[in-house]
C-alpha cells in the first residue's frame, strides 16, 4: 500500500480512538440545557458552569488529591521496594528463583473480586478501612507483581560486565545497583512507574470498597457516586472525567519516548 | 604487589558443565601469566573465579597467601578489563576512572591527582569529559586499561583485551602493554585464545583444554618441549606437522614446519607433491601431500624466495634435533631425543 493510503488508514484509527475524548471535552463546556438536543460537532457557546459546579460545589479537589496521594504513594514504593526485588531475580543466583516469580505472577492472577472480601477483613482488622495505607497496600498486590515482572526483564538485558565492573571497582551490590545500574535503568523504570500510576490512578474496586466516606474518595469512586436518585449530572461527570484524564495524558505526552524506548527495549540487540 | 594461588579448583555450572577441573597454579609476585586455550577451554572461567565474580564449586584461592575463596570480588582488590571494555556508559571517562576510586573514599583532590596520572600514562589526558559512546574502539580499550591502573590494585586480570580492536591496533596495544607491565611490575593474569599474543606477552603461558592446565611453562619452553599433542599443535603458527611415527607403533611424530627443508626429489626423507601454496609475506607455506601418508598435509615454511608452484613434486628433509615425539593414545611428550634439547634451555629451570 501506499504511504498516503497508510497515512488515510492511520488518521481515521486516530480519530476514531480520540472522538470519545473530545465528545466529553467538548460536552463538559457545554451548557446542561444544551447538552441532549441535538449535538454540534463544533464547539459553540462553551461554558465553564460544569467545572465550577465540581469544584466549588462538590469539592472535586479531595478526590483529585486522594488520587494523587494513592497512586502516587503506590508508584514510589512499587517502583523501589519491587526495583529491588526485580534485581535480586534478575542478577542473584538463589534457590527457588523460578519459582519466586512463578509465584509472583500468580498472585498477579487472581481476579480482583475474588480477593476484595478477605481483603477488606484483614484492612478492618488492622484498623487501615478509610486510610491511604489501606488503599496503598491493596494496590501494591497488583502493582507489585507489575514492576517485578517488567523490571526483572529490563535489569537482564543489561549487559552483566558493567556491573561486574562495579563489583571489581569495590562497590558492593547495592552501590552497584545505584550507581551503576539505576542509572542505566531509567527507561525501564519511567514505563514502569508510568504504567503502575495509571493502573493505580483507575483502580475502582478496591477503592469503592475499602474507601467509607467522601473525604477518602478516589477520582473514579468519587466520579460514579455523582449520579443521584433522581438525576444523573452528566456535564459534570465529563468535566470531572476530563480532569481525571489530564495527568494522565500529560505524563505519558511528556514521558512518551521513555516509554516507548522501555517498552521496546530488550526487543532489538543494542 | 600480589602473589596468587589456586589450589584444587574446580567449577561445575548449575547446568552441569565441567568448566574448570582440578587447577593448581602457583603466580609470582609480578608475573604476567597468560592464560591460552581454545574457547570453551575453561580460561575465563579461571579468570572470573580469581575476581570472585563466580565461587568455584572445589578448591581454595590465595591472593598474597591469604584465602580469599569466599571473599566477594569487591573486597579482593583486584582489577579486571574486560572483553567488551564495560565502562560504565553513563558516566565521563574522568568519572569511569575515578569510580572506583571514589567507592574506596579516597581523597577528592588525590582522585583528582591519580586520575591525572593514569590517563597521562595512556595518553587519554584529551579524552577525560567524553562519554564512552564518544570513544573509538582504541579509546575504549585505554580507559578500561586507565579505570584498571588508577585503582593500584594488588592485581590485574584482564579478559582478552586486545580482542576487539583491529589487527594493526592490536599489535600496537600489545606492545604497550608489555611496556605497562614492565613498568607497573605488576602480577597480571591474562586471558586470551591467541597463541600469538600469549608467546609475546607471558612470563609464563598456561596452555587450558576442557577445564585442564595442559602445561605452565615460560613461552619458549612451551614452544620447544611441548608437553603433549594438543599444546605442541596449539602453540606455534603454522601449527607443528603430526604423523604416526613409521618405526615406532603407536608414537607420533611431530615437526614444526619451520624445521622442515626442501630437497631435491630422492634426497632427504620423503617426497611429496604440492597442494597449496601460501605466501605469508617474509616466508611461504607450503602443504606437501606427501607419498605414503594419506591424511594430512605435511605444511612446509619455506624462504620466500623459493621457486615452487603448485603440482611440483619435491623432496623434503626434516632436522633431526628438532623431532618431538607424542604417546599416540594419550597425546603425551615422550623423552625427547637428546639432540632436542639446546643449549641455552638446558640452564634454566621449569
Amino acid at each position: 500500500m501506499s504511504p498516503r493510503v497508510w497515512t488515510a488508514v492511520a488518521g481515521a484509527l486516530v480519530a476514531a480512538i480520540l472522538f470519545p475524548l473530545y465528545w466529553a471535552a467538548l460536552g463538559s463546556f457545554t451548557p446542561e440545557s444544551r447538552l441532549f438536543t441535538a449535538p454540534d460537532l463544533l464547539p459553540r457557546g462553551l461554558v465553564l458552569d460544569h467545572y465550577r459546579a465540581l469544584f466549588d460545589g462538590r469539592g472535586f479537589w479531595t478526590p483529585v488529591r486522594n488520587s494523587l496521594i494513592v497512586a502516587g504513594a503506590t508508584t514510589v514504593l512499587a517502583v523501589v521496594v519491587g526495583g529491588v526485588c526485580a534485581y535480586a531475580l534478575a542478577r542473584l543466583r538463589f534457590r527457588g528463583k523460578a519459582t519466586a516469580l512463578a509465584f509472583v505472577l500468580a498472585v498477579s492472577m487472581f481476579p480482583q473480586i475474588s480477593i476484595v472480601s478477605p481483603l477488606y477483613l484483614v484492612l478492618r482488622e488492622l484498623g487501615l478501612l478509610n486510610t491511604y495505607p489501606g488503599l496503598v497496600l491493596p494496590y501494591l498486590t497488583f502493582a507489585m507483581p507489575l514492576t517485578i515482572w517488567l523490571l526483572t526483564g529490563f535489569f537482564r538485558q543489561l549487559p552483566p560486565a558493567i556491573e561486574e565492573a562495579g563489583l571489581m571497582d569495590g562497590a558492593g551490590r547495592l552501590r552497584t545497583l545505584w550507581e551503576i545500574v539505576l542509572p542505566l535503568s531509567w527507561p525501564g523504570l519511567a514505563t514502569t512507574a508510568i504504567l503502575t500510576f495509571l493502573y493505580s490512578w483507575n483502580e475502582f474496586l478496591f477503592a469503592l470498597s475499602f474507601t467509607l466516606g467522601p473525604e477518602r474518595y478516589t477520582v473514579p469512586v468519587a466520579i460514579t457516586l455523582f449520579r443521584g436518585q433522581y438525576q444523573v449530572p452528566w456535564g459534570q461527570i465529563l468535566a470531572a472525567a476530563v480532569v481525571a484524564t489530564v495527568p494522565v495524558a500529560a505524563i505519558v505526552l511528556v514521558a512518551q519516548r521513555r516509554i516507548i524506548a522501555g517498552l521496546t527495549s530488550g526487543a532489538v540487540k543494542g | 604487589m600480589a602473589t596468587i594461588a589456586l589450589s584444587g579448583v574446580s567449577k561445575r555450572f548449575p547446568n552441569g558443565q565441567m568448566a574448570v577441573r582440578d587447577v593448581s597454579i602457583d603466580i609470582a609476585d609480578g608475573e604476567l601469566l597468560v592464560l591460552v586455550g581454545p574457547s570453551g577451554s575453561g580460561k575465563s572461567t579461571v579468570l572470573r573465579l580469581l575476581a570472585g565474580l563466580e565461587p568455584p564449586t572445589t578448591g581454595r584461592i590465595l591472593i598474597d597467601g591469604r584465602d580469599v575463596t569466599g571473599v566477594p570480588p569487591q573486597d579482593r582488590d583486584l582489577a579486571m578489563v574486560f572483553q567488551n571494555y564495560a565502562l560504565y556508559p553513563h558516566m565521563t571517562v574522568r568519572e569511569n576512572l575515578a569510580f572506583g576510586l571514589r567507592v574506596r573514599r579516597v581523597d577528592p583532590v588525590r582522585v583528582d591527582e591519580r586520575v591525572r596520572a593514569a590517563a597521562a600514562t595512556l595518553g587519554i589526558e584529551t579524552l577525560l569529559d567524553r562519554k564512552p559512546a564518544q570513544l573509538s574502539g582504541g579509546q575504549r580499550q585505554r580507559v578500561a586499561l586507565g579505570r584498571a591502573i588508577v585503582r593500584e590494585p594488588k592485581a590485574f586480570l584482564l579478559d582478552e583485551p586486545l580482542s576487539n580492536l583491529d589487527p594493526l591496533l592490536r599489535v600496537a596495544t600489545r606492545a604497550e602493554l608489555a611496556l605497562l607491565h614492565r613498568r607497573l611490575a605488576a602480577t597480571m593474569v591474562y586471558v586470551t585464545h591467541d597463541q600469538e599474543e600469549a608467546m609475546t606477552l607471558g612470563t609464563r603461558v598456561a596452555v587450558m583444554r576442557d577445564g585442564i592446565i595442559e602445561q605452565v611453562a615460560p613461552p619458549r619452553d612451551v614452544y620447544r618441549t611441548p608437553a603433549n599433542s594438543f599444546v605442541a599443535r596449539f602453540v606455534g603458527a603454522p601449527s607443528m606437522n603430526l604423523w604416526p611415527s613409521a618405526d615406532e607403533p603407536g608414537v607420533l611424530i611431530g615437526v614444526r614446519p619451520h624445521d622442515i627443508d626442501l630437497a631435491p626429489v630422492g634426497e632427504g626423507d620423503g617426497v611429496g607433491r604440492v597442494a597449496i601454496v601460501e605466501p605469508l609475506g617474509p616466508a611461504t607455506l607450503i602443504h606437501l601431500r606427501v607419498d605414503g601418508l594419506t591424511d594430512e598435509l605435511v605444511r612446509v615454511v619455506v624462504p620466500a624466495d623459493t621457486p615452487i608452484a603448485e603440482d611440483d613434486r619435491t623432496g623434503f628433509r626434516v632436522r633431526r634435533d628438532r623431532i618431538h615425539r607424542f604417546d599416540g593414545a594419550t597425546g603425551r611428550r615422550l623423552d625427547p631425543p637428546a639432540l632436542f634439547v639446546s643449549r641455552d634451555h638446558a640452564g634454566r629451570g621449569q
